[in-house]
């Protein structure tokens, strides 16, 4: 992803996503749904905000005690029979997947949806060593066969209408498809269900990890997770440190407001818990059980600037209610966390120079903590990053030097008054029936699409001294 | 009688300088009110567009000359969401630490109110009379709803109004894609976000479109101005107090609104 974020600036993604009229219509139809969903589920559900406080305060004591968690996270999944490894880099999680692959003898592995295998860019690696990663979760599956990205965080085909999908389908699996999201969805069904079966690896990542009974949590809605994680002889869970919870007591806080956060749901169809290998004496589970605790720049922000961001249960509420991502989608941002939490977590990591641009894609309106289930301040974290841009001098050197100049402006009274008395000057050939309508420079910037009001002839403070 | 509620009005870089007809409408009208309106000289901008940018350091050079401006105000009125927000919310962060302007900085947010909530919350006024005729639409202002949590106030005011007709707008709690240096860093963006709601201001019918936020209200009318649209944007000052509307009504006030709120606020 990488990659293609340094092909074109932000800006220039941003202007092509808003011409793409399928786009455009997709998002506005999903987001208004789930934004409804959203709002509904919460408002049958008074306990519903004593139960984000609660969450918010289980992640913030957690992340105070992480090595403690994961430490017992391991032991107990060790204990289970199942395996640890500790991964600091995404290349360090890839290789350990890609090894395990390597001496078992693995071709084909399925998949159910998982930020975390994203991030890392596993797909890519897999089929590079030749194994066959088959994603199997509908939207996943989609933009796999489609050879794009995930644009949404839990639904990564949201860019796509059923009709492209219906398209997309007749195209690659040979035979033609209504634009019927039912009649998709059993094509679908039916291709995957033999690569249930023949796969030697189940991939998934976790929504949560809990420490005091080593049980990995999967929330899913199509039951592709089940079969991802009983049918091949191997699992391997991948999950980013902050996933770790203290008990299940805690994880049922969490599933309470987690699928309302997301689509509405009480809870989403399957919440598939996971202890370990198959057992003797059970008749089906993998044989082998890996899970993979990837740090990949996450501990470096537990005292930072950032640390809320770690608090995050990738629920997608915040893009759903973004402004800026309804216009221009999830892939516009170039990264594998769109939206204004993708923001914070490309940050965190990629480094801040990857969000030079990108933390500046939000008004800050603020609807992204409103909804985000464990009230993470992202606008102010945003702030904070711009703020970091701008100390690290990773801001350019004249946006530098402008908002320089400009609090100097702002900071005296009479550098002010000239200021006002000179653009009123110099707006005077400019005004065409009581607007601007064209402006050079920055201001063209505003103009190209708005008017302007012109500065007034007098400003208040001149008036003043009528109405004292 | 008793000494009337002191205000001081902060009037923003924006009303200052693009929309001086906003704070003479807000001294004006509270002037009826029986509130006593002074103007601290030496106003520039509070330094929001320093800070959401990450210029914190340049905000704060800014915020150090406004604080002491205000250090001997009763109550400071502001016409926008976002300054008031940045004033009693980011100050005491900003500059709390410091020995010269930290206390008043404190001193400062908890005495700033918004325009509308001092209104109906200081001075506990939810009727005013006015020439304002017409359909208007409310927009909520970011900074005002979900920064201060007010909804209600400007509502209740619009609503209390014999002559207008207030109107839900549709998504009126979204963004109208201003953002500050948002507007022309992603213009294009910011564009697309305001056509929503000119296209949701558009379906109310209204002839006026009112918001308590001069950003707001240059985004929304320079984007309705362009289309070509007669749907005015203008500060819920300028629906309560209709200048040029007609004749000012009698002062001071003969009893009503006034009268108890200056009794009110002095009592508390």
């Amino acid at each position: 992803m990488s990659n293609q974020a340094s092909t074109k600036p932000f800006g220039e993604r941003a202007a092509v996503a808003l011409k793409d009229a399928f786009l455009q219509e997709a998002l506005t139809i999903a987001t208004t749904k789930f934004i409804g969903l959203r709002k509904d589920s919460f408002a049958g559900f008074p306990q519903g905000e004593e139960l984000r406080d609660q969450a918010r305060a289980i992640k913030e004591a957690t992340l105070q005690k992480l090595d403690h968690y994961l430490e017992q996270l391991a032991d107990n999944v060790e204990r289970l029979g199942g395996h640890v490894h500790w991964a600091a880099t995404a290349e360090e999680a890839r290789e350990t997947i890609l090894g395990l692959c390597r001496d078992r003898g693995v071709k084909m592995a399925v998949k159910s949806k998982s930020m975390a295998t994203e991030e890392i860019e596993l797909n890519e690696a897999l089929e590079r060593a030749g194994v066959t990663p088959i994603e199997t979760d509908l939207g996943e599956y989609i933009i796999q066969l489609a050879h794009e990205k995930p644009s949404h965080i839990i639904a990564p085909a949201i860019h796509k209408t059923k009709g492209q999908v219906a398209d997309l389908f007749s195209r690659e699996l040979k035979e033609r498809f209504a634009a019927d999201p039912e009649v998709l969805t059993a094509a679908a069904r039916k291709e995957l269900r033999q690569k249930f079966l023949q796969a030697d690896m189940g991939i998934t990542g976790a929504n949560f990890a809990v420490a005091d009974t080593g049980t990995v949590v999967l929330v899913t809605n199509e039951g592709n997770g089940r079969m991802v994680t009983s049918l091949p002889r191997i699992h391997v869970a991948v999950m980013g440190i902050e996933k770790v919870i203290p008990s299940m007591t805690d994880l049922m806080v969490f599933l309470a407001i987690l699928a309302r956060s997301a689509t509405g749901q009480k809870l989403s169809v399957y919440t598939t818990l996971v202890r370990g290998p198959r057992r003797s004496g059970e008749v089906d589970g993998p044989e082998e059980f890996h899970l993979i605790l990837m740090d990949n720049g996450r501990s470096r922000q537990i005292a930072g600037a950032l640390r809320e961001a770690l608090y995050c249960l990738r629920c997608g509420a915040c893009l759903n209610v973004c402004p800026v991502y309804r216009q221009i989608g999830g892939h516009a941002y170039g990264e594998t966390y769109p939206g204004p939490i993708g923001i914070l977590l490309t940050a965190m990591l990629r480094g801040d120079r990857a969000v030079k641009d990108l933390a500046h894609a939000s008004s800050l309106c603020g609807a992204c903590q409103e909804v985000c289930p464990v009230r993470i301040d992202i606008p102010r974290m945003l702030i904070a990053l711009r703020h970091r841009l701008n100390r690290e001098r990773i801001a350019p050197l004249a946006e530098r030097l402008m908002f320089g100049i400009f609090s100097r402006v702002l900071a005296s009274p009479a550098l002010f008054r000239l200021g006002a008395a000179l653009g009123r000057l110099a707006q005077r050939p400019l005004v065409r029936s009581g607007r601007l309508r064209s402006l050079p420079l920055l201001l063209g910037r505003w103009t190209r699409s708005r008017d302007l009001p012109p500065l007034a002839p007098r400003s208040f403070t001149e008036r003043w001294k009528e109405l004292e | 009688m008793k000494n009337p509620v002191r205000a001081s009005l902060l009037v923003t870089c924006l009303v200052d300088l693009f929309y001086p007809e906003i704070g003479v409408a807000i001294v004006t009208l509270l002037r009826r009110l029986g509130v006593a309106v002074d103007f601290p000289p030496g106003q520039t901008c509070c330094g929001l567009p320093l800070f959401n940018s990450g210029y914190h350091e340049e905000a704060a050079r800014v915020a150090r000359r406004m604080i002491p401006l205000f250090s001997g105000s009763e109550h400071i009125v502001v016409p926008s969401g976002s300054c008031a927000w940045m004033i009693k919310k980011e100050y005491p962060g900003l500059v709390g630490d410091e020995p010269a302007v930290g206390a008043q900085a404190r001193t400062l947010a908890e005495r700033t109110h918004e325009f509308s909530q001092f209104l109906v919350k200081v001075l506990g006024v939810t009727r005013v009379e006015t020439d304002f005729r017409g359909r208007v639409a409310y927009h909520d202002s970011c900074h005002l709803l979900r920064g201060l949590g007010e909804s209600q106030s400007p509502r209740t005011l619009l609503g209390g109004l014999p002559g207008v007709e207030l109107v839900e707008l549709p998504g009126a709690d979204e963004c109208c894609g201003f953002g500050g240096s948002f507007s022309v860093r992603l213009p294009e963006v910011s564009t697309s976000i305001l056509d929503k709601k000119i296209a949701n201001i558009e379906k109310t019918g209204a002839g006026c479109v009112v918001a308590c936020d001069a950003g707001c209200l240059m985004q929304m009318s320079g984007g309705l101005s362009r289309k070509g649209s007669p749907v005015k944007a203008l500060h819920l000052a300028q629906i309560l107090y209709s200048e040029g509307g007609s004749a000012p009504l009698p002062t001071p006030p003969p009893e009503a609104s006034a009268g108890k709120a200056g009794g009110r606020t002095r009592a508390a």
